[in-house]
């Protein structure tokens, strides 16, 4: 398999009824979202051995990256030499919860922030230390150890009004056809999710287990990077780590998932 | 239903600053079918099937199944291609692999030879449509063989 063909296979779809070919699959209702009792994570659809390998932190490869994590937040760092403990204490207290509120608004941006884009926030304005690169080992790692501590909690957007117009941005970035492909996100994941796409199980989308471990990538990373791995299967353009679009498609995804079970850090195929 | 010339695109592309210019060949659409031939000729079979079966050029097992017992992984989001030639002519083949959007405004099928109508196309692919016509018409070959 060459690399675009696997890139395609990660992504590429909607039962579609056609008046005029009087062709009909039966299916989804088209364009709606997913009924609230009917959302179903990634992890669901997992082979008994990814599950296990999930849910037992001894075998869960994630759990590197994790106590890389609990390390870098006791490390006195940047030009005030303080560490994420130094303010933050006892991560397992002051940081259970934060990764199922992600993202929140941040007033000095007027936007949404990603938990990436916050560890960085803290680094530059308490730290003084240069922000750390996406898909960085360090932001992965401090990341999956953020998130671990919301494991088994509610996913909870913020109910801030000033989020709304970032959810529907989100929302209007997921349903619009993109790329050579020219398919939506939503076209896969709300109206074709369970069916497969040559070898893959569509998944619903639930941005519920991030940072995750990927056996196919054998590495941690990020759900942008999952959204860019889509995007680039469409052939589309993948907006840039950071950008505004993929956080908002990253805050409507977590709204989407309101109320399932953080599974910080998930496992998937 | 649509009579008429349909198309004649000439997408202008720009591309990290170069302009380019990719036409595709005219062709007409007439009571939901492209009566003639993209190329003037006809296409062959066989080099059709090794497009089908191509998941990274034609893509079409990605959603659809087919009688192709050798291939593994074949999608499920389509109809199975199996009997296409026994249930379409050639003229609704064709249409149906250029734009079938022109049948069914929703459809996830892409088009396979049209510029119009993308948005954020990776400037690898922009100005290029997924199939070029000689593809388009070895694959309506190779479709018109499958049959029941
Ligand atoms: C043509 C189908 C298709 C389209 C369109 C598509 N995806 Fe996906 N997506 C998939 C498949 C298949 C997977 C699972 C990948 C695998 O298992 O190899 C996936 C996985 C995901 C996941 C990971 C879910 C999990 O359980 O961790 C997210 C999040 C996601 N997609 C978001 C998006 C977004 C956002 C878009 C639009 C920019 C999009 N997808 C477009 C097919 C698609
Ligand atoms: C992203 C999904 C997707 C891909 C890729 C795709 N198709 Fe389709 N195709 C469909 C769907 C869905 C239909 C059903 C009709 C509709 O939606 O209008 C369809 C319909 C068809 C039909 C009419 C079938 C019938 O019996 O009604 C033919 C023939 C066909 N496709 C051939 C192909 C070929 C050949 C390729 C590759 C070169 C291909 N398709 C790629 C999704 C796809």
């Amino acid at each position: 398999m060459n690399r675009r063909m696997s890139l395609l296979r990660t992504v590429v779809c909607r039962a579609v009824v056609s008046a005029m070919t009087a062709f009909a699959i039966a299916g989804a209702a088209l364009g709606a979202d997913i009924p609230l009792d009917k959302r179903r994570s990634g992890y669901a659809d997992l082979g008994r051995d990814s599950k296990a390998m999930q849910d037992d932190d001894t075998i869960n490869p994630a759990t590197l990256w994790v106590l890389d994590g609990e390390a870098l937040w006791k490390e006195k760092t940047g030009a005030a030499n303080r560490a994420c403990a130094d303010c933050h204490q006892d991560a397992t207290i002051s940081m259970k919860g934060v990764a199922a509120r992600y993202p929140a608004f941040s007033p000095a941006r007027k936007a949404p922030i990603d938990l990436e884009q916050r560890i960085n926030l803290c680094r530059s304005e308490h730290q003084q230390a240069p922000p750390l690169a996406y898909e960085s080992h360090d932001l992965l790692a401090l990341t999956a150890y953020v998130g671990r501590q919301s494991r088994g909690m509610a996913v909870t957007p913020p109910s801030d009004g000033r989020l709304t117009p970032f959810i529907e941005a989100g929302r209007k970035l997921f349903t619009r056809r993109i790329g050579q492909i020219d398919m939506s996100c939503a076209q896969c994941h709300d109206d074709n999710w369970g069916k497969k796409l040559a070898g893959s199980l569509i998944p619903q989308a639930q941005p519920t287990g991030y940072p995750i471990y990927r056996l196919e990538w054998q590495s941690l990373g990020s759900l942008q990077r999952r959204l860019r791995n889509c995007m680039t299967g469409l052939r589309a353009e993948a907006y840039e780590y950071g950008a505004p679009e993929n956080v908002n498609l990253e805050l409507f995804l977590m709204w989407r998932a309101r109320g399932m079970q953080v599974e910080t850090p998930a496992v998937r195929p | 239903m649509r009579a008429g010339l349909a198309a004649v695109f000439a997408a202008v592309v720009i591309s990290g600053g170069v302009v380019l210019a990719e036409e595709l060949l005219p062709y007409r659409i007439v009571s939901n079918v492209i009566p003639a031939s993209l190329t003037g000729a006809s296409g062959d079979a066989t080099r059709g099937r090794t497009i089908v079966l191509n998941r990274a050029v034609g893509l079409c097992l990605l959603c659809h199944s087919g009688p192709f017992p050798e291939e593994r992984f074949q999608g499920n989001l389509a109809p199975d291609l199996k009997g296409t030639g026994t249930r379409w002519s050639v003229e609704e083949l064709r249409m149906r692999m250029v734009d079938s959007r022109q049948l069914n405004r929703d459809t996830i099928m892409p088009a396979y030879y049209a510029l119009d109508g993308l948005n954020r196309v990776a400037p690898a692919y922009s100005g290029k449509p997924l199939l070029t016509a000689e593809q388009i018409e070895d694959v309506v070959a190779f479709l018109a063989t499958l049959r029941d």
